[in-house]
């Protein structure tokens, strides 16, 4: 099919590639070369896990908060405290104590009995530290006086990885990210070359649309590997969080995350004209989940009313899949693991159909 | 291919562009009638331009045209075939630059083109768009980089790319420094001479008698003059125009009747504070306006002649200047 109107005398070609691997090479490339864009997909959640790991990390090391009023414990009693690493002893009066306590600046406040010789704690009977601290500090105020074990136990800690806080905030940290890649990188996108005019020059060109859409979504999944790479990476480094099944598996799920998301993403721009649009409606999809898909503490919290909302969101199966694989080492065809993949696959199909029909170019 | 070929050759004898009765109105308080009634046939291998103020319609159809609005009513045929049936056909063999696209800042030029090129199943290698756009020095440069006239010229190079037969211009110029402007008016020069047909949209009256073959004065969404530049200029009766004025008090006693019966005057225009002549042949009209005033005793408080212009072809139909916003 030449053209001989042609007066170009170098109208041979090299083949120009696919218009999907331009279009997606676009994307990948204006990506790459805005670095503050880089930094908040992929650094951000990291910083989540770093913060958030030490935090609640070092709860399980944390020191119990203990007050005492010089003068009503025995020296004795006092140094065997002291000897225990855990405990933090401090001199106050019994008001300043009571303060404290109320306002749980410390765990538990050790008065003396008022009858005889022995003590009273005052602690909070709902706040697990302060409970724990009740039976620390017991323990050893009645072994320096002298009580025997009546049955020899000694202790083996299990679960060290894989049942702590970090584990279970991981792939809640990583759902989210695949959630806030596929809005805002393919959402806002839309929105940006839509005010810009680009839609609108791309359709004065016999550029297939579904051609654009398809490279939206692959620049998304490229996008979105190195972002799962970093944050497992940098939680196996820092964390030593690991995952109990199949890293495969895992990263099957992240691509029909990234998939569904960037449906909902294109939804989300179809018809928006203004980033203050967008911004807006990207808010409203992203809260309820961020509140009630689980990322930070499990979704069974929620009243046995709200489950059926809280379940059909797609970050939930989302979260939900990839906490099965890596705490619980699933695979994917267990009947759970299917129901949650039916629901995301759903979710993107829909999204995708209703985007298409509504997509406003110009 | 040879069945390519000779359906090629089936619309080769039909006009670039075709509109009947084209009508484009947009729902609102009250109706926006942005087109009302426009017809207009573009020639293969012609530059034309739509020349108007601001708001008279042009973007709106020219968009029409480019297959991007659809009109409320009335025909349009491009390269013989009409966008319903043969859009795709279209889109390969036109090139299109909007008025305010702004590509990716963050690509290259080279990217870009790349990128456009991937479209068609046709067209120029990237580095000889580049190099008929004179960007072949920019081209692993980013967009940010480039300044206005560059970014206008890469606009071109991105319907250029697909080697096309129709090339659509909205208000190439628009908001370019003068160097920019006539380097733009090269490269389109260029283009035309290689056969390509050529729509333009422009209020600017230089670049449509400079570039264009012929031109449509169009206003209020209608066509209100149709021709080769010197035909229009002609039209208004005369190439010359002799602006004069007097003292301010003095202007009244001025009569219209008698200027217009000076040597070579084919018209009389009042302008308040001067007095603007239609003349065929200034050297012979000047004189006899010199002895007039001297005659009446009036003293000359400015003279000045010029070429007349499109401009004063759209002054002499609609009472305005180009320039102004247009009223209604």
């Amino acid at each position: 099919m030449t053209q001989p109107s042609s007066s170009q005398p170098s109208s041979s070609q090299l083949p120009p590639q696919h218009p999907i691997y331009h279009l997606a090479m676009a994307r990948i490339m204006e990506f790459l070369r805005q670095p503050d864009a880089v930094f908040w997909s992929y650094f951000f959640p990291v910083l989540m896990v770093l913060a958030l790991g030490l935090a609640f990390n070092k709860r399980q090391e944390a020191p119990m908060l203990v007050d005492v009023v010089d003068t009503q414990l025995h020296e004795k009693l006092k140094e065997s405290l002291k000897q225990n690493s855990r405990i933090q002893l401090m001199n106050t009066s019994i008001e300043q104590a009571n303060i404290r306590l109320r306002t749980g600046r410390t765990d538990l406040l050790i008065e003396k009995a008022i009858v005889d010789s022995g003590h009273v704690y005052v602690f909070d009977p709902l706040r697990p530290e302060s409970v724990s601290a009740r039976s620390l500090v017991d323990d050893i105020l009645q072994r320096s006086a002298g009580r025997k074990d009546a049955v020899e136990v000694s202790d083996r800690s299990s679960s060290e990885v894989g049942g702590r806080y970090v584990d279970f905030l991981v792939p809640g940290i990583l759902g989210m990210n695949i959630m806030g890649g596929g809005l805002w990188g393919v959402g806002f996108a839309v929105v940006q070359m839509r005010i810009r005019k680009v839609l609108k020059r791309l359709v004065a060109t016999p550029m297939k649309k579904s051609h654009f859409l398809w490279s939206l979504l692959v620049s998304r999944l490229v996008f979105q590997i190195p972002g799962v790479v970093i944050i497992l990476g940098f939680a196996w480094l820092t964390f030593g969080v690991a995952a109990q099944g199949s890293l495969m598996a895992a990263l099957a799920v992240v691509l029909l995350g990234a998939l569904t998301f960037s449906g909902i993403g294109m939804l989300v721009a179809c018809r928006a004209n203004s980033i203050e649009m967008v911004s807006g409606l990207m808010n409203l999809v992203m809260l309820p989940m961020w509140l009630f898909s689980g990322i930070f503490f499990s979704t069974d919290r929620f009243p046995d009313a709200m489950q059926p909302v809280v379940q059909i969101l797609p970050l939930t199966p989302l979260i939900g899949a990839l906490r099965a694989i890596t705490l619980e080492g699933a695979g994917l065809l267990e009947p759970a693991q299917l129901m949650r993949i039916a629901i995301l696959a759903t979710w993107s199909l829909v999204s995708f159909a209703v985007a298409l029909k509504w997509f406003r170019w110009a | 291919m040879s069945h390519d070929q000779d359906e090629t050759d089936l619309y080769r004898h039909k006009p670039a562009i075709l509109c009947r009765d084209l009508r484009k109105s947009y729902p609102g308080k009250p109706v926006v009638e942005a087109v009302r009634g426009l017809n207009l046939q573009v020639n293969r291998g012609e530059c034309f331009g739509l020349l108007g103020p601001n708001g008279a319609g042009k973007t709106t159809t020219i968009e029409i045209i480019e297959g991007l609005l659809l009109p409320t009513s009335g025909d349009v045929e491009v390269l013989g075939r009409c966008w319903r049936r043969d859009g795709e056909a279209i889109r390969q063999r036109i090139g299109v630059t909007l008025q305010e696209t702004q590509l990716s800042d963050k690509l290259t030029v080279r990217e870009t083109l790349d990128l456009f090129r991937s479209f068609y199943r046709t067209g120029i290698t990237v580095d000889v768009t580049m190099k008929s756009v004179s960007l072949d020095e920019k081209k692993d440069a980013r967009i940010a980089q480039l300044s206005g006239g560059q970014k206008q010229r890469l606009a071109v190079a991105t319907a250029l790319v697909g080697d096309p037969e129709l090339l659509f211009l909205d208000e190439p110029t628009t908001g370019l420094d003068p160097t920019s402007r006539r380097q733009l008016w090269d490269i389109l020069r260029a283009i035309r001479e290689r056969g390509k047909t050529i729509l333009l949209t422009t209020h600017y009256m230089d670049e449509a008698e400079r570039l264009c073959d012929r031109v449509a004065i169009v206003d209020h969404g209608r066509i209100i003059a149709l021709g080769t530049p010197r035909e229009l200029i002609a039209s208004v009766g005369g190439d010359h125009i002799v602006e004069f004025s007097v003292a301010a008090e003095q202007h009244s006693r001025l009569d219209a009747t008698r200027l217009h019966s000076l040597v070579d005057v084919t018209s009389v225009r009042d302008e308040v504070d001067r007095w603007s002549l239609n003349s065929k042949m200034a050297h012979h009209t000047i004189p006899a306006l010199l002895s007039y005033l001297e005659a009446e005793n009036l003293a000359l408080a400015g003279l000045t002649t010029r070429q007349a212009s499109l401009e004063d072809v759209f002054v002499k139909l609609t009472g305005r200047n180009l320039k102004e916003d247009p009223t209604g």
